[in-house]
């Protein structure tokens, strides 16, 4: 492996991390391109701050590998730190700093050499806190604190920037300017943001990972996934002695049914088939009806539970 | 090189904005007050340093601890480790930058001291001898009782706690004596050899409170002994090294 060479900016392969015996992460993959703006979704306790922590270095992964800009996080750690900018969910603050201190150290800390004043302004002023820039960061409002932390994790320009859950815990309209100050830095950063809430992930990310139980159940753009979410229904039946091009046939003719596939089935004598359909309401009724008045043999109708579905059950509702 | 100004930069700002390095210092000029005027006010006294040398040598005890306790657990306590831990800055810089700090603060403080020999100048003769080296074993002596503080300091995210444990190996170590009379033959004479300065026998006046086979005994009478600030020295590095270690420990879990 040539370090310092990469295709993608971050690539994950089979991480697991595990605290203690419990495992936080379970075997995830998934790689970034430069430049992407990637959103990290899933309901709290599903692995998302985990799987920030690991990608900063803050803390290694239990198995598996994990490299930035083409560095190993736990072998090139330090070539790996320079690259990137990290606001951790908390958003750690020195309260007894002022704005333009606290940022002028932390470029220094970043590794910053030159600039240091000219950069500081210019972030100041990307993260509108101007007013604010002689005021002890222990006196700003939540919001203002979180435009702080934003901008230390830009002052150094990194090449790929790292945001946990940046508008928790902020008022609705600050929520909406933190938000549109993200989305204006994705063109420059690689962007990774973590996320509870869809709306807030789909209206900055071209593409949304969903993370539940420490596993990745779903990699798409946001407008695929929400499509797929709509109110859509998957039953499972099983029926006797019919070809199965024909039921499949039947099916596809109905407005409802978004698609059907077969099922291998244990027990020969029957053919079972998963439907997904578009609308919830009284769906088994009308697929029962179908199969009876079509004489098909209805032996078998189990409404599944879609794992997406309840996850975003719990990520649409804030 | 550079992050080590940085950070040392920070907190040296930090020192001196806070109420607690005025607090400490406040204190230790006092108790130090104390034990100086208590050997030097009797008829026919001693014109020496000796009575302040052993209330400081004592009270550091308590007061290096609680100049250092912030250091590192609140870098815990508020989250900021994370963000320095996820900088490229080593975390002996870090550690290095924190104690150089507080080390500065500590030599102001005892430059503040400096008023006692002066009294002693204008109203006697003293030697200047012992006072040198008096001076020269608090700083070595300091050096060593920050460098626990900060030990503690890195253990957890609670200050409180970090000012217990500080002053708790601190005192173990002032306190050697009582076991090290009681121990019988060579681990007696093993043990004695860390008492770091001060003495189980505080508030015995005619010893002042420093150990006779303590570290600091020959500093107080005016003789520098090599071996002595190797002892200071060494420690001040193995703790030094442990913080480093302990924070460094947080990249292998």
């Amino acid at each position: 492996m040539r370090t310092g060479w990469y295709v993608f900016m971050i690539k994950v392969s089979h991480m697991s991390k595990y605290y203690g015996e419990y495992p936080a992460v379970l075997d995830i993959s998934f790689t970034v391109k430069e430049g992407e703006t990637v959103g990290l979704l899933g309901p709290n306790g599903a692995g998302k701050s985990t799987t920030m922590k690991v990608l900063t270095g803050f803390t290694p992964p239990t198995s598996g590998e994990v490299s930035i800009g083409g560095f190993d996080i736990t072998k090139n750690s330090f070539d790996v730190r320079k690259m990137i900018g990290y606001l951790p969910e908390s958003v750690p603050l020195y309260s007894d700093m002022s704005v333009i201190e606290y940022l002028q150290f932390m470029a220094k800390i970043r590794g910053m050499k030159e600039g240091i004043v000219k950069r500081v302004n210019e972030v100041i002023e990307i993260t509108g806190l101007e007013e604010y820039r002689k005021v002890l960061i222990g006196k700003l409002s939540k919001g203002y604190r979180q435009r702080t932390g934003i901008a230390q994790s830009i002052v150094h320009k990194p090449k790929v920037l790292i945001l946990d859950e940046p508008t928790i815990g902020i008022d609705p309209v600050q929520v909406v300017e933190t938000r549109s100050l993200i989305q204006s830095l994705g063109g420059e950063h690689t962007l990774i943001l973590s996320s509870h809430i869809l709306p807030e992930v789909s209206t900055i990310c071209k593409r949304v990972l969903v993370i539940h139980d420490g596993k990745i159940v779903a990699d798409d753009s946001p407008e695929i996934l929400s499509k797929r979410l709509r109110s859509t229904q998957v039953c499972e039946i099983s029926v006797t002695k019919t070809a199965k091009l024909d039921v499949i046939k039947l099916f596809r003719s109905q407005s409802y049914v978004v698609d059907i596939r077969t099922k291998a089935d244990s027990n020969p004598s029957y053919n079972s088939f998963i439907i997904e359909t578009s609308s919830t309401d009284s769906v088994e009724e009308k697929i029962s009806k179908l199969i009876i008045e079509n004489g098909l043999g209805l032996s078998k109708l189990v409404s599944l539970p879609l794992s997406l579905e309840e996850i975003f059950l719990q990520l649409t509702t804030d | 090189m550079n992050n080590i100004i940085t950070i040392f930069k920070k907190e040296l700002i930090g020192y001196i904005q806070s109420p607690m390095a005025y607090v400490v210092a406040a204190s230790f000029f006092t108790v130090t007050g104390f034990f100086f005027v208590a050997s030097v006010s009797d008829a026919f006294s001693e014109a020496s340093i000796r009575g302040f040398l052993a209330g400081a040598v004592f009270f550091l005890v308590f007061l290096s601890p609680a100049l250092t306790m912030r250091l590192l657990a609140e870098e815990q306590k508020l989250g900021t480790i994370e963000l320095l831990m996820t900088s490229p800055i080593k975390e002996f810089e870090i550690v290095l930058g924190k104690y150089l700090a507080s080390f500065t603060i500590m030599c102001l403080m005892l430059a503040g001291t400096l008023y006692y020999p002066i009294v002693l100048f204008i109203f006697g003769i003293p030697d200047l001898g012992p006072i040198f080296t008096g001076y020269l074993g608090l700083i070595l002596y300091s050096a060593t009782t920050l460098s626990v503080g900060i030990f503690a300091s890195s253990l957890s995210s609670n200050q409180l706690l970090s000012l217990v444990v500080g002053s708790g190996i601190l005192t173990l170590l002032t306190f050697i004596d009582f076991m090290s009379s009681r121990l019988p033959g060579f681990a007696g004479t093993i043990l004695q050899q860390f008492q770091l300065g001060g003495s189980f026998s505080i508030f015995d006046t005619s010893s002042f409170g420093l150990a006779e086979s303590g570290h600091f005994a020959d500093f107080a009478r005016g003789i520098i002994s090599i071996y002595d600030i190797f002892f200071y020295i060494s420690l001040s590095i193995i703790f030094i090294v442990s913080t480093i270690l302990v924070l460094e420990s947080r990249r292998w879990k």
